[in-house]
């Protein structure tokens, strides 16, 4: 399954929306930065999975601490797809991800899901002032991604930080392990 | 010329386009992309997707031509295609990759090698129309004239979430 996505998450200094927009297609990497620009977001692109990964210092090469790891489970994902199939549609909601629109993408389909994402985090963030004093997210610079727009084709690595929990037997196209627990939030890319 | 009529020109080539569904509407959703910083960003796209159909046409020529055609490639290169042409709006292009698709699905090489016959005729045929609509913009836009098309609220596929 070809299919997009974004992950997203808002810089808690200057709460704009930063999201890495993921699509092997350099026009719909255009469009949907421009869109993401328009509805004030801070976009980066990446056009592949793999290039993704690196970005996120997820591609094993970067030595990420537990702390960074598991932020990035916080991280929602928002799949991108021109294919309306509602078995894969469930089955992208079910392994975590946040949402699933429908391609072309919209103006208003940005604005929805900013809404969307930003109301969650302000509710988490409450969440957790309440309880445990203000809580940073301290994440490496280059790392400040909230919001990945995921769009790669199934073999891609993003798989790996994607994968499901241990108790999905279902293969995974990527042998790669990811960072264990907390199943939600996780998405299985797959055919 | 004055600004009225270019405007009207410029609207009634417009129509013509999505009447004749060369276009939908979403490129409406391009020209609403555009602003001060990026003029442009409509006929930029666009542009980009030709030039990306002359890299896809020739891999789908090379990849129909094999004694073993490889209808996975063939069906990847149309599905970036239905994506792209889509994402500017070109229905009639998308139509045909649809359609393109289900002869891949079938490995049925008549079919292939007749949407792409189609594929090229309909891109051809659109690019010229893109060309003219965009003339017709950059001479409304020299004589101090502006663009607002209608965004049609047709019911769209991500009003209500998928979440469950």
């Amino acid at each position: 399954m070809m299919t997009d996505g974004v992950f997203a998450g808002s810089d808690t200094e200057t709460h704009e929306l930063h999201v890495l927009a993921v699509d092997d297609s350099l026009i719909d990497r255009k469009v949907i930065e421009r869109l993401l620009k328009i509805s004030c977001c801070k976009v980066t692109v990446a056009d592949s999975g793999r290039m993704a990964l690196q970005y996120l210092g997820l591609d094993g090469e970067t030595n990420v601490g537990f702390n960074e790891s598991s932020a990035f489970k916080e991280i929602p994902v928002v799949i991108m797809s021109s294919e309306k199939v509602l078995p894969r549609i469930n089955r992208c909601l079910e392994e975590g991800a946040e949402e699933f629109i429908v391609k072309p993408v919209k103006l208003s389909d940005v604005k929805r899901l900013k809404h969307h994402i930003m109301r969650d985090e302000v509710e988490e963030n409450e969440e957790k002032s309440s309880s445990q004093g203000t809580l940073k997210r301290k994440l490496d610079d280059t790392n400040d991604d909230d919001v990945v727009f995921l769009s790669s084709p199934p073999s891609s690595p993003l798989s790996t930080l994607l994968s499901s929990s241990s108790s999905d037997s279902s293969p995974s196209p990527s042998p790669s392990p990811s960072p264990s627990s907390s199943p939600s939030r996780k998405i299985k890319m797959s055919d | 010329m004055n600004v009225e009529q270019l405007k009207s020109r410029f609207k009634g080539h417009y129509d013509f386009m999505v009447a004749e569904k060369f276009l939908d509407e979403q490129f409406s959703q391009l020209q609403q992309l555009q602003d001060e910083s990026t003029p442009d960003f409509a006929f930029e796209v666009v542009s980009l997707f030709f030039e990306d159909c002359q890299k896809i046409f020739h891999d789908l020529d090379r990849a129909l031509e094999q004694p073993m055609v490889d209808f996975k490639t063939v069906d990847n290169n149309v599905h970036t295609l239905k994506g792209s042409s889509s994402s500017i709006g070109a229905a009639r292009v998308t139509h045909v990759c649809i359609a393109f698709r289900s002869f891949c699905d079938e490995h049925n090489l008549e079919g292939c090698l007749r949407s792409m016959q189609e594929l090229k005729r309909e891109t051809a045929l659109v690019k010229n129309q893109f060309e003219i609509l965009f003339k017709l913009e950059q001479q409304l836009l020299a004589a101090g004239g502006s663009i607002t098309l209608p965004v049609k609220p047709s019911p769209q596929s991500n009003d209500h979430p998928w979440f469950m």
